[in-house]
């Protein structure tokens, strides 16, 4: 338990210390993140990025950064690897046997596939919002209070579940009912439900893998609006398959393509939200984002 | 062409008439089916039941075997199957868990463990004699535990832990992996996903497992006899202190049934027929309880 508390004191001076500023050349396109605002600090990035499924290639050298406190929408056809790629900052590609990485992932400068970095702190600062609502089969209580339960939690869990139901905007409609069975909820309220479950545990960064996809539009915007909330308080890097949404809510857009099935993902363009969609430097982007592929 | 019921001519679906026919002729199968083995079920249990129920007593069961069938009762054999019951679900429940778990979450993709894997459907067929000459050599002989109610309960406990094991296996393979992902999301460590997860969802569908081994336990006759479980004995395990139980001799309700059986004396069926009922009896409390502890369970996982 001690050397679990020291590790995660690591992590948290790192963060203080491992201040970036964006002015680093990006990918392809070659331009610094945000010209006209102040340096931002970088909270995840990669350098070189390959992965592998045993001998098979699934994400091609991706460099991207990714600033604090920001939403950064990552967009592309089906099968190019995206929720690969959102996996790799969480480490759950490790459930997978055979999954390796080569190349750099850095947390707040921290290289988050150190041999002395356990992953199960790293799941804990960087949390996940999965494609189809997965709350526990218990109540909507013990499914907020389960995260900081297992790590360790000695506070007050009552006011940090009422904190997290409020931050997540399920509090109102729940307040009278924690008890009763979280999988009674509708799909919205559901994924609210997992949202404030991933934010219990006070991370730095969620990852949402197609949040919104298995919703109804209403549930939709609700999640959208809650994200636009949240991102002063957390980095947010979303994988969508719906551009709209990307171009709604996103501040950075990242689009991920293949050369053809099978082969490997790679990053074809990123960077602010508004070039990519007004101005993309890529033909591919651009064949993307008119809707000619994909 | 042909018209279907609602008038319109069509290229497909005149063979409606025969397709439901079939559908009729597969329905009426599975119904005698059925039939037949709820007949022959209630047939034997009527049959014992009339011959048995009249020669219960509270005597019958209080009283030790006995050369006059009169007097003969069923205490030691029904002590000594609750003994070894009792001890086999201590020593197999964890172990099948255990090895499942194990197999399960924990070994690695090697040659070893699919040896191990191909072996345990193949030791779940294997004759239960074979489990008492095993438990005769290992435990009665190398270990020196005699023939006593903790040989048999080991011995027992071999036989049925493939059965445990795979059961175990296939409950763990229903945990949705969602759940499981989830709970990882959060920063949960191995073990506690499978504490948290895990084990809860899963437990219903382990219980059943042991429903099924524990049934296949007490019905065994060959192992014990081999292993050296008496016949005709006139005390309990543990009338010599409780904790001397698992080292005392014993024997165990089908042995004890069997012997009445093979005696020439009518009422000696009788009193065989007896000791059936008091098995069949023991044998679904003992699945009631397992049942009422997975009910249990399974409205606390409360599945949607």
């Amino acid at each position: 338990m001690t050397t679990h508390g020291q590790k995660v004191r690591e992590l948290a001076t790192m963060s203080s210390k491992g201040s970036v500023p964006i002015t680093l050349p990006l990918d392809v396109s070659e331009k610094s993140l945000d010209k006209s605002s102040e340096p931002q600090r970088v909270a995840l990035e990669t350098n070189s990025l390959r992965m592998y499924y045993g001998e098979y290639l699934a994400l091609e050298d991706i460099t991207m950064q990714l600033a604090a406190k920001k939403i950064i929408a990552i967009i592309g056809p089906s099968g190019c690897g995206k929720s690969t790629l959102l996996r790799v900052f969480n480490r759950m590609n490790e459930l997978i046997p055979g999954a390796r990485i080569e190349g750099e992932v850095l947390f707040n400068g921290q290289d988050l596939y150190a041999p002395e970095v356990d992953a199960t702190e790293v799941r804990f600062r960087i949390g996940m919002v999965f494609q189809k609502p997965n709350p526990f089969p218990k109540s909507i209580y013990e499914n907020v209070a389960f995260g900081p339960r297992i790590n360790g939690y000695r506070g007050d869990m009552d006011e940090l579940v009422e904190r997290s139901l409020i931050g997540a905007g399920l509090w109102d409609e729940v307040k009278d009912r924690l008890r009763t069975n979280a999988q009674e909820l509708s799909g919205g309220q559901q994924q609210r439900l997992c949202i404030a479950r991933a934010i219990a545990v006070e991370p730095e960064v969620i990852l949402m893998d197609e949040p919104c996809s298995a919703l109804d539009p209403a549930a939709t915007l609700k999640i959208e609006d809650l994200m636009q909330e949240i991102v002063s308080d957390y980095t947010i890097l979303i994988v969508t398959h719906n551009m709209q949404q990307a171009a709604r809510v996103s501040d950075y857009s990242a689009f991920m393509s293949t050369d053809g099935g099978g082969q490997p993902g790679k990053l074809i363009e990123y960077g602010l939200k508004d070039e990519i969609f007004t101005n993309p430097k890529d033909q591919r982007t651009q064949d993307y984002i008119t809707g000619r592929f994909g | 062409m042909s018209a279907n019921t609602l008038g319109h001519s069509v290229n497909m679906g005149a063979n409606l008439g025969s397709r439901k026919l079939k559908g009729r002729l597969f329905l009426t199968t599975a119904v005698l089916a059925t039939g037949i083995g709820i007949v022959v079920l209630a047939t034997l249990l009527i049959d014992v039941a009339g011959d048995g129920v009249p020669r219960l007593s509270w005597d019958f069961i209080t009283s030790y075997p006995s050369r006059f069938a009169e007097r003969a009762g069923i205490l030691s054999a029904l002590m000594g199957t609750i003994w070894v019951m009792a001890l086999t679900a201590l020593f197999s429940f964890p172990l099948g868990v255990g090895t499942a778990l194990y197999l399960e979450q924990y070994a690695p993709k090697s040659r070893i463990t699919e040896i191990v894997q191909m072996n345990l459907a193949n030791l779940a067929g294997v004759p239960s004699i074979v489990y008492g000459i095993l438990g005769l050599t290992v435990f009665v002989r190398w270990f020196a535990l005699d023939r006593s109610v903790l040989a048999g309960a080991l011995t027992m406990t071999l036989l049925i832990l493939p059965i445990t094991i795979i059961a175990s296996r296939e409950a763990i393979r229903g945990v949705p992996q969602s759940l499981v992902t989830a709970a990882y999301g959060l920063g949960a460590t191995k073990w506690q996903v499978i504490q948290t997860t895990i084990l809860p969802y899963a437990f219903p569908g382990i219980l059943t497992g042991t429903i099924l081994s524990m049934s296949r336990a007490i019905g065994e006759t060959a192992p014990l006899i081999i292993m050296g479980a008496l016949t005709f004995i006139a005390f309990v395990p543990g009338s010599d202190g409780f904790w001397n139980g698992p080292l005392d001799p014993f024997t165990v309700l089908p042995i004890q049934i069997f012997n009445w059986a093979s005696r020439p004396q009518e009422a000696f069926l009788e009193t065989a027929a007896a000791g059936i009922v008091v098995l069949l009896v023991a044998l679904l409390v003992m699945n009631s309880l397992a049942i009422f502890l997975r009910n249990k369970y399974q409205k606390r996982i409360q599945e949607s």
